[in-house]
């Protein structure tokens, strides 16, 4: 279908049904019980997943295929971020130009910045990309933003004001960021029992724009160009001696990459019209890299698995605090109450990060593909306990022949 | 090799399943029918304490989440009840808010926008948290304001000093009780005219920020007014730690007041770089060499140790003040605790407060009727004296403290003293002051 194979059709089917029934998979627990703490089904954080999910794609494009590890691919997202959110002041809280803007910004801004710095590879290319970003955070975040000329709005964030021109902005048209009259904030909220399921018109927005990146992901995974990509990682010093120039095709690798960061960049200002320097820090840059590295690189599905991962654990994990605790262990008595309380404290609320490290850490040691390599391990022993039975009766039965 | 053809079976089906796609709006538009976002129908309501956990703000932040525990058991009539005592609005009975008992949420703001963001918004879209409290930054305050006025929930803003946040960043659903930097200016210029003198020479070094610009303008505003003289003013970026490259032209430029802008650990590096510098022993113009640190706060003083001695600054409210509520507030703090509570505590503290005040006069947890139940508020008895809450740009009005870094101090928590109680008159402008003016209050948003 599509022009993919068998395999990569039935990919992204499941991928397809699995982003479409997000608002049931992420709510698993009940209202109101303590495991709904866990649920991650709200449609912010829906966004985020598909979101960072695109981001981790279009990284690994670049990443993946050509082994240029580029730490600076944040800026592409703030920059994308901005070009939206500027689009809604000048123009209108209509997301299609917004979103067409981020890209073609953020594509024109990878294009300079891969020109420069594809001219180095291994780490002199990582600390060229981390060094742009760098500049692109500090620009955005005070020099761009002093009083006489303000493009970012500094550490508070650019966001729309009333006052703003919003030249296409109709008397009708909602006051939000819209998709042609559907505000992004439209959420219809099923109730069945105690679960309550959110389906938001922003998320799907965002889910069916990643079902048509990671189609194009899939293109170009299995086309010669990503073919001459895969050369290049393996060997690039071969690939110039048999005369071939690789250098378009990274700086090609590079600028879709970055095209897919400034749309995830764009969708991010979509969903909550405001863009903050922060997203152009280097924690932001390292926060792709992880995704991509834990959900296994290389890999189509990875990069999104790890998104997921990471932003679960952000959002969900860092807002258990100690009366949450003190409620679920409220079984126990008082004083190993307590107890179990003070153990489980360090990881969770603002040591969040602390258990995602261990995570990390398992996960790279114990499955250096990432979380695809431990579900691939995983069916592999699901597949053997399956044939198992088959050699035992064959085993048995081949004696009395 | 693909099969391109199109066939009959091939058009309905893609042609159902577009249909169903364009039909898909009008079922999400037709919307839950509450009346306003996160309206509470049980026997509960939550309040979302949205504070920095992490980053250079995070024991301010912690220190936040304490003074709004403190302040949920009061609402809930456990404790001493603390402020609800001396607070001159008896609304609250102890019992919840309208009824409902009191349960909170908390969140990680990590000192981003961004991230405060995205915590608020699950507060709001998961929790159900229907008033968005703390905060410990400007930028924060006002990213955090926006998405409220535009989810439609209150914001009852923490510690946020920059004059935009009731300035040009405004809005209806947000609410400071904090002082601001124009407030700052005005309090400490007559004490730093009566310490130092009119024919001053200020050197400033701002953290170059939003916060930075508005307090380093408010204080040349004020200061020249005085008669002083603005040598020069430097920005530093936000990042550094280290800022002896920015002191070492002082000594040269003339200046004999070096002014700081700085907040949190950047003041506490660029306070103790100056005293390394040797800056307060020197004579400049004949005069002695003065610092002054704009906008203090216990838990920098705690910070700077010993190189706080005698330096002036201005705070919103310290726990050596002798009223009512704050005795009140210090002791319940204290005794929970075990130390007494610090600005930024206290701001939280009395922001739930009246919240939870203006939701039980209104008879509703509506948006629309705390803004009116809010707006033009006159109280007493929650620390500073008598205040009020101005409804053209909701800002609080109350006496402003001027404070130095005590020169003997006898315990860990008696870093400052009290230079100077301003009166609230004193610092009052007017909403249209050329600091604050742009931006739109707009209407009051419930969201739903």
């Amino acid at each position: 279908m599509l022009g993919l194979n068998k395999k990569d059709t039935s990919l992204l089917i499941i991928v397809g049904i699995l982003t479409m029934l997000a608002p049931f998979i992420l709510n698993p627990f009940p209202e109101g019980s303590a495991m709904a703490q866990f649920n991650a089904g709200y449609p912010d954080l829906m966004q985020r997943f598909v979101i960072f999910g695109i981001f981790a794609i279009g990284f690994n494009i670049l990443f993946g295929l050509t082994g240029y590890l580029s730490f600076g691919h944040a800026a592409f997202l703030g920059v994308g971020s901005y070009s939206a959110v500027w689009m809604f002041k000048l123009l209108s809280y209509n997301i299609i130009p917004a979103i067409a803007l981020s890209v073609v910004v953020a594509g024109v801004f990878s294009l300079l910045i891969g020109f420069v710095s594809l001219r180095r590879s291994g780490i002199y290319f990582s600390i060229l990309t981390l060094a742009f970003a760098q500049m692109s955070f500090a620009l955005a975040y005070s020099v761009l933003s002093n009083p006489k000329f303000n493009l970012t709005n500094g550490e508070t964030g650019l966001q729309v004001y009333a006052d703003d021109p919003q030249i296409l902005q109709g008397a009708n048209s909602p006051d939000l960021p819209h998709l042609f009259g559907l505000p992004m904030r439209a959420t219809y909220t099923l109730d069945v029992g105690a679960w309550s399921f959110d389906f938001n018109a922003g998320y799907y927005l965002c889910a069916v724009i990643m079902m048509v990146v990671f189609y194009l992901s899939i293109r170009i995974f299995r086309s010669p160009f990503g073919m001459m990509l895969r050369a290049v990682k393996s060997n690039q010093q071969r690939m110039n001696y048999t005369g071939l120039n690789s250098k378009p095709y990274t700086l090609a690798a590079f600028v879709i990459s970055g095209m897919y960061a400034g749309l995830a960049g764009g969708l991010m200002a979509a969903m909550d019209p405001l863009a903050g320097a922060e997203r152009m820090q280097w924690t932001a840059s390292g926060e792709v890299v992880l995704m991509t590295i834990l959900g296994g690189t290389g890999t189509l599905i990875g990069p999104v698995l790890g998104a997921g991962f990471i932003k679960y654990f952000e959002n969900i994990f860092s807002k258990i605090n100690d009366n949450v605790l003190h409620s679920w262990f409220a079984f126990l008595p008082d004083g190993l109450e307590d107890a179990v309380v003070f153990l489980i404290h360090p990881f969770i609320g603002k040591g969040w990060h602390l258990t995602l490290g261990i995570l990390f850490m398992l996960v790279v040691i114990y499955l250096p593909g990432g979380l695809v390599e431990g579900g691939q391990r995983l069916l592999n022993r699901l597949k053997r306990k399956k044939s198992k039975p088959d050699d035992a009766t064959s085993g048995k039965t081949e004696p009395a022949e | 090799m693909t099969n391109k053809s199109v066939t009959r079976r091939g058009v309905l089906k893609s042609g159902a399943v577009a249909g169903t796609g364009l039909a898909l709006p009008t079922i999400f538009t037709a919307s839950s029918a509450a009346a306003y976002t996160n309206e509470p129908t049980g026997g509960s309501v939550t309040l979302g304490f949205n504070v920095p956990q992490t980053g250079p703000y995070a024991e301010e932040g912690n220190d936040e989440l304490l003074a709004q525990q403190l302040a949920v058991e009061h609402l809930n009539g456990e404790g001493d009840g603390g402020c609800l005592n001396t607070f001159t609005s008896k609304a609250l009975k102890g019992n919840g808010i309208l009824g409902k008992k009191v349960e909170f949420v908390t969140g990680d703001t990590q000192t981003k926008s961004d991230a405060a963001r995205a915590s608020a918004k699950s507060m709001i879209e998961k929790d159900g948290a229907i008033m968005i409290n703390g905060g410990s930054s400007s930028g924060v305050a006002v990213a955090v304001q926006g998405l409220c006025q535009e989810a439609g929930v209150i914001f009852m803003a923490g510690l946020t000093h920059a004059n935009d946040t009731t300035g040009k960043d405004k809005k209806a659903n947000g609410f400071r009780h904090f002082f601001n930097a124009y407030m700052s200016g005005a309090a400490l210029a007559p004490v730093l005219a009566a310490e130092m003198g009119n024919d001053r020479r200020a050197y400033h070094l701002t953290a170059d920020y939003n916060w930075g610009w508005t307090q380093e303008e408010s204080i040349v505003a004020s200061t020249e007014a005085l008669g002083w003289e603005t040598v020069n003013t430097v920005k530093t970026p936000l990042a550094s730690t280290d800022f002896s490259s920015y002191i070492t032209p002082v000594l040269n430029s003339g200046a004999d007041v070096l002014v700081l802008n700085h907040y949190g650990g950047n003041m506490v590096n660029s306070l103790t770089n100056a005293i390394q510098f040797g800056l307060l022993d020197k004579v400049a113009n004949g005069k002695d060499f003065k610092i002054v640190v704009p906008l203090y706060s216990e838990l920098m003083a705690a910070g700077a140790g010993e190189n706080i001695k005698g330096v002036l600054g201005s705070m919103n409210w310290n726990w050596q003040l002798q009223d009512e509520g704050t005795k009140a507030f210090v002791k319940s703090f204290g005794e929970k605790y075990g130390k007494p509570p610090s600005n930024s505590a206290q701001t939280c503290y009395a922001q739930v407060l009246l919240y939870a005040d203006a939701c039980e006069r209104a008879g509703t947890f509506n948006p629309c009727g705390v803004v009116e139940a809010l707006e033009d508020f006159e109280f007493d008895g929650l620390g500073n004296g008598p205040t009020w809450y101005r409804g053209a740009d909701h800002q609080c009005f109350k006496d402003v403290l001027v404070v130095r870094g005590n020169m003997n101090p006898t315990n860990a928590y008696d870093t400052l003293e009290i230079v100077e109680i301003t009166p609230r008159a004193q610092v009052e402008y007017d909403p249209e002051h050329p600091m604050f003016a742009g931006g739109a209050l707009g209407e009051c948003n419930p969201g739903a």
